[in-house]
């Protein structure tokens, strides 16, 4: 029913549009996220989740009743939710005594979870906590990523993927200078993660590229790695497929070489070489003194022979 | 003296030009990845400093995080840049981050019956004008659409062809033959579907499934049963078949101009129950519907009771309510039970 060229025709420019908006696409737009909260909920989760969707604000929903499903065990209300919102990230914030203060990161693909990540959150410190001037709603967030284990452990990959994946925005071609305020700093250390969010301040340095002082400003998160339910290996590369019509054309015909020097191969018809137009060298040319004498031994045997 | 100067000179140029750099550069062991697409940058190096604990913890992160900002911004500033609007801008590449997709890569559709044609044929398509002249009004109309030209159906003159019937209702013949058209249009585009998602289409009847419920086979059987020439009249049932319910009209209406003296009767009838004062009283309703709602007193009572008991542990207070049983507690359960059957009906 969702797809444009089914049974049902739309019938109106605007429900076209509105389908054409949720029909796959070759190259996709940012991901939408749903932020929701489990069946018990604390003063710390539902501040950090209503900070996260400051954070990733307009691309996010941030649904205000509590929903009682468990992700980790049954996942078809959270794939029921993106179907209907077109969603493909969601952050699930709930708190029991088992597990207090427990955030859980996730993706779909094609409306099926793909990966579920739990955080505890050890410490918390909100926006409204820190008093400092914040930066404006939707700036792209530039995203540093600290300490080795993000490379080494698979399950902090993983972890990495999604995180960029939730805070990057939308894929612009050029960006304002003066515009990069917004920093994300995310370290792994000793098994925790801790996450910083910072205003930068380009500052006048010598030459061009400035130098940069920090701020902090945002929600700051001390997280700790709980559960985690990541996709197999197959159904992962399968989401990583692209499709063809965005792979560059190669042109035939154009190689490099190792120093970069661009070769090509050019066909030519077949040339009368005695018709070829060379660079004439004036000097090399036989100058006039020389023909006229020439004429003149020429003529002279024909004029012998009209005597004789 | 000369020569001294100018040494100092060159140094003190050094110097400066040192002191410069040193404000925006960052010294780390390994380099970073940048991702300058997605303004990403990833530090692989070693935190050694593990045990720095409490206000330093913060400090010590903050000092981290402006570094690896500084080297980023520095990767930044190298790429090539442009004036939009009194805005200097910079052109990003392409994110180099592999990361998966929301939804599976679009198909290409197949082509229609025909598209295929027309590439057999090498036909192609004929770009169209948006406006046609239209004789009648003398001015420039749409081809299609709210107020087109040559509009067929808001003629009101038809010319009877000679070879036509004369009592023939040419307009319906036009708006009929409209509808056909439109009809076949929709077939033909359903059919360009079922095809491209291999979907099997049967010329007349059923589309074979896989999995059949019962209400399915039930259709099925009834439509297979029905498919004869003399339409199933003649057509043995098989042993444990039942007969069918009544798939036909579910309502009959009387003929308009039928039998004068039955709908006579059926009117007289009407104004005499209209008529009198008493209220139409279906004996045998009223009594199962009572019965019924004594029934259900008794299990709301009985319900009651046990979620009492279960509340106090071993009070006495049960036995009076047993006690009370059909008369008082009737009653009383009367009163609930009418109360909560009310929902328990809808």
């Amino acid at each position: 029913m969702t797809q444009l060229d089914n049974v049902v025709k739309p019938k109106t420019r605007r429900s076209k549009r509105f389908l054409e908006s949720r029909a796959p696409k070759l190259t996709e737009d940012v991901k939408n996220a749903m932020i929701m909260k489990g069946g018990n909920t604390s003063q710390t989760i539902t501040q950090a989740l209503k900070d996260l969707y400051s954070l990733k604000k307009p691309n996010a929903v941030l649904y205000k009743k509590k929903n009682i499903t468990r992700p980790f065990e049954d996942s078809t209300s959270l794939e029921f939710f993106s179907k209907k919102t077109d969603c493909s990230l969601f952050l699930f914030g709930s708190h029991n005594r088992k597990r207090p203060n427990n955030l859980i990161f996730g993706r779909l693909f094609d409306f099926h979870v793909l990966d579920m990540i739990e955080l505890g959150i050890e410490k918390y410190v909100s926006l409204s906590e820190i008093k400092a001037s914040k930066c404006p709603e939707g700036t792209k967030p530039m995203l540093v990523f600290a300490g080795e284990a993000f490379d080494t452990d698979n399950e902090l990959k993983r972890l990495k993927s999604l995180l960029i994946d939730f805070f990057r925005g939308p894929t612009v071609s050029a960006v304002r200078l003066a515009g990069l305020e917004h920093v994300l700093h995310f370290t792994a250390l000793d098994g925790k993660i801790f996450m910083r969010s910072y205003r930068c301040l380009l500052k006048k340095s010598g030459c061009r590229t400035p130098r940069i002082e920090l701020e902090e400003i945002g929600p700051s998160f001390d997280f700790v790695l709980r559960r985690t339910h990541l996709a197999s290996d197959d159904l992962y590369k399968l989401a990583h497929r692209q499709p063809k019509a965005l792979k560059p054309k190669k042109k035939k015909n154009i190689s490099h070489d190792a120093f970069g020097t661009k070769f090509g191969r050019v066909h030519m018809q077949k040339q009368d070489l005695s018709k070829l137009h060379t660079r004439k060298m004036k000097g090399l040319r036989k100058r006039k003194g020389e023909v006229v004498s020439e004429e003149q031994d020429g003529q002279s045997p024909k004029v012998a022979k009209v005597e004789s | 003296m000369a020569a001294c100067s100018v040494e100092e000179l060159l140094a003190k140029a050094e110097q400066d030009e040192a002191e410069k750099l040193r404000s925006i550069s960052v010294i780390k062991e390994l380099d970073l990845e940048f991702d300058v697409g997605n303004l990403l940058a990833c530090d692989k190096n070693r935190t050694e400093s593990r045990d720095f604990r409490g206000q330093k913890k913060e400090d010590f992160l903050r000092s981290l995080a402006r570094d690896n900002t500084q080297l980023l911004i520095n990767e930044l500033w190298k790429q090539p840049t442009e004036r939009v609007e009194e805005a200097i801008v910079a052109k990003l590449p392409d994110p180099t981050t592999p990361l998966p997709r929301e939804k599976p890569p679009p198909k290409p559709r197949p082509p229609t019956k025909w598209e295929q044609f027309a590439k057999l044929k090498g036909i192609q398509k004929k770009k169209k004008t948006n406006l046609v002249w239209d004789e009648t009004a003398k001015e420039w109309r749409r081809r299609w659409g709210y107020k087109r030209a040559n509009d067929d159906t808001k003629e009101w003159l038809i010319e009877v062809p000679e070879t036509a019937d004369p009592n023939e209702d040419q307009f319906a013949k036009r708006v009929k033959a409209k509808k056909e058209r439109v009809a076949k249009n929709e077939l033909n585009r359903l059919k360009n579907i079922a095809r491209a998602q291999k979907v099997k289409v049967p010329g007349v009847g059923l589309t074979p499934k896989a999995q059949q419920s019962k209400d399915e086979l039930a259709k099925a059987v009834s439509v297979a049963r029905t498919s004869t020439a003399s339409v199933g009249r003649f057509q043995d049932r098989l042993p444990k078949e039942k007969p069918p319910k009544n798939t036909g009209k579910k309502r009959k209406f009387e003929p308009l101009i039928g039998d004068f003296s039955n709908e006579k009767q059926k009117q007289l009838e009407l104004l005499k129950i209209m008529d009198s004062k008493k209220p139409k009283l279906d004996i045998t309703k009223a009594v199962n519907k009572q019965m019924r709602e004594e029934d259900r007193e008794e299990a709301a009572a009985k319900y009651r009771k046990g979620a009492g008991k279960k509340g106090r542990k071993g009070s006495m207070s049960g036995k009076g309510k047993g006690k009370g049983g059909k008369g008082k507690g009737g009653k009383a359960g009367g009163g609930g039970g009418k109360k909560r059957s009310k929902p328990g009906k809808h």
